[in-house]
């Protein structure tokens, strides 16, 4: 036995549907199953089915680089996802289970003036909002990070970085399992191989699904469907601000030193850890054209493997092991949609596009705060769906980028 | 349903990469909606990001630097024929 075996997940499945529950999470990725936790660990409300078509964390809640982190661009942002944060750092003690989480350290790198006014912005946003980034210079990148190439290969010079030392990973199915496991240990029923192809409607209001299984009756149904959250809100002709993309990103070989930090660079597009196996990995942007194909292909790795190796001129030694690739919810403005969605008894959890991984305990925790009172709790009043008609979008694409 | 890497019928270059060309969604703010400032929202941040197929323009970046319109399966990148 090595800390990659995991114990045996008691994972109680349950026998069969129930005509009714009073709620019904479509979706068993992280912020499905965070969410059916906590109503049932906070709020005592255990008669709640999660419904997933495939398999849980099958999603991009099982293909995610796992970074972890709060340093956003805006206050709402900082805030929400510094709770995040600080819910991960205690998640192993409370679900007891060994989640891999470790503390790194992110460095986001400027290579440009513009880019150091944006990384000196962050610091200080965050440290007015309660979340701990400075701004480093070039001096500090090299002793944080002494494999970081500073002069970019010539063409992408380090000029500085912002460094949040509460940036973290964690092993994302286990995080996953924890909360599948701790919901259903307290009686939420999950079931996987069941797919949500439609949702009951009388006057007005949302009453239950339609499933491969059959209907079930709900007195709330939640919307926690990654990508394809578009074709269940179609399902009562609701429209979102949201695109469906592809992201990919890709493992290499074990690389034999300690790379201890995330690395990230909004100018090259791409951001690079190591696995506790050693491995390097490596994310980047989304492919540019809307799709819910699962196609990873060798542009993007030629594209992606090139310019972080002007960064981090190790990465020409090793070679890439596994590619692969999740179809994102990207929002209009780069921040989450969670709650309410004028439709009754109808509520989504999307937005989460390429950054949702770290959000899924406070998500989880404040969608089931608001299931349980029916009131939108402050930290994620910000996100309703109802900002758009508001003119109060929480454009963040800085912060958002890729992880 | 097996998926097709994406790649792009240009009615005048014929069949390239994907890399070589921008995307431009069509937007599509329901007839149904008929409210003034919704049908602006919708038109503003909206999108139909329909599970199947779909119609949608791209220019030819490198290559004839002329807009056109595709025919293609979301859910698998295939293309397919434009309707008459
Ligand atoms: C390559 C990649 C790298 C990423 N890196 C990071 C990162 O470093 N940090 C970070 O914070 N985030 C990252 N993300 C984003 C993060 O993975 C997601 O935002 C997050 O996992 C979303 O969780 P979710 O529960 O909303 O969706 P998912 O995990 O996708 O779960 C949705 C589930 O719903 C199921 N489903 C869909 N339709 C139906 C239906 N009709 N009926 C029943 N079930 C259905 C699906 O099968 C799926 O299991 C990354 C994503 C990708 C793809
Ligand atoms: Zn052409």
């Amino acid at each position: 036995m090595n800390e990659f075996v995991e114990r045996a997940i008691d994972l109680r499945w349950p026998a069969a549907i129930k005509p009714a529950y009073d709620v019904v999470i479509i979706g068993g990725g992280g912020h499905g199953l965070a969410t059916a936790y906590y109503l049932a660990t906070r709020h005592g409300i255990t008669n709640v089915a999660v419904l997933e078509r495939s398999y849980i964390g099958g999603g991009n809640s099982g293909r995610n680089t796992t970074i972890i982190r709060a340093n956003y661009g805006i206050p709402e942002a900082v805030r929400f996802y510094q709770r995040s944060v600080d819910l991960y750092a205690h998640l192993e003690q409370e679900t007891d289970r060994a989640l891999m989480h470790k503390t790194k350290g992110l460095l986001w790198i400027a290579h440009s003036e513009a880019g150091i006014r944006q990384e000196r912005a962050r610091a200080a946003v965050n440290t007015a909002c309660g979340a701990t980034t400075e701004y480093v210079d070039p001096a500090a990148i090299g002793e944080i990070c002494p494999q970081i190439d500073l002069t970019g290969g010539g063409v992408w010079p380090v000029y500085g970085a912002s460094y949040h030392p509460a940036g973290s990973t964690a092993r994302h199915d286990r995080v996953v399992w924890a909360y599948a496991e701790g919901a259903m240990r307290l009686g939420v029923d999950v079931f996987q191989r069941t797919g949500v192809i439609g949702l009951r409607m009388e006057r007005g209001r949302v009453t239950g699904v339609e499933t491969s299984q059959g209907p079930i009756a709900a007195g709330v149904v939640l919307s926690a469907v990654g990508g394809h959250v578009t074709t269940i809100a179609s399902m009562v002709g609701l429209r979102l601000p949201i695109r469906t993309h592809p992201l990919q990103a890709f493992v290499t070989n074990r690389y034999a030193q300690a790379f201890h930090p995330i690395v990230a660079s909004s100018g090259l597009g791409g951001y690079a850890s190591q696995t506790a196996k050693g491995e390097m990995l490596i994310g980047a942007e989304i492919d540019r054209a809307p799709s819910y194909a699962y196609d990873s292909g060798y542009p993007f790795l030629q594209h992606c493997a090139f310019r972080m190796m002007t960064l981090l001129p190790f990465l020409r030694d090793l070679r890439v092991l596994r590619q692969w690739t999740g179809v994102c919810d990207m929002s209009t403005d780069y921040s989450p949609v969670m709650g309410l969605t004028g439709v009754d008894g109808f509520l989504v959890t999307t937005g989460w596009g390429t950054w949702g991984f770290k959000a899924i305990p406070a998500g989880g925790e404040q969608l089931a705060a608001l299931i349980a009172t029916g009131r939108t709790p402050d930290l994620i009043a910000p996100f309703s769906l109802d900002r758009f008609a508001r003119d109060r979008t929480m454009a963040d694409r800085g912060s958002a980028g890729t992880h | 349903m097996a998926a097709h890497r994406l790649r792009i019928h240009c009615p005048h270059c014929g069949v390239r990469a994907v890399e070589e060309f921008a995307y431009g969604e069509i937007p599509a703010t329901p007839d149904a909606l008929t409210d003034v400032d919704a049908r602006d929202v919708d038109r503003a941040f909206m999108h139909s990001n329909h599970e199947g197929p779909v119609s949608e323009r791209w220019f030819h970046t490198f290559g004839c630097r002329r807009w056109f319109t595709v025919r293609r399966d979301a859910r698998t990148n295939e293309m397919l024929p434009l309707p008459e």
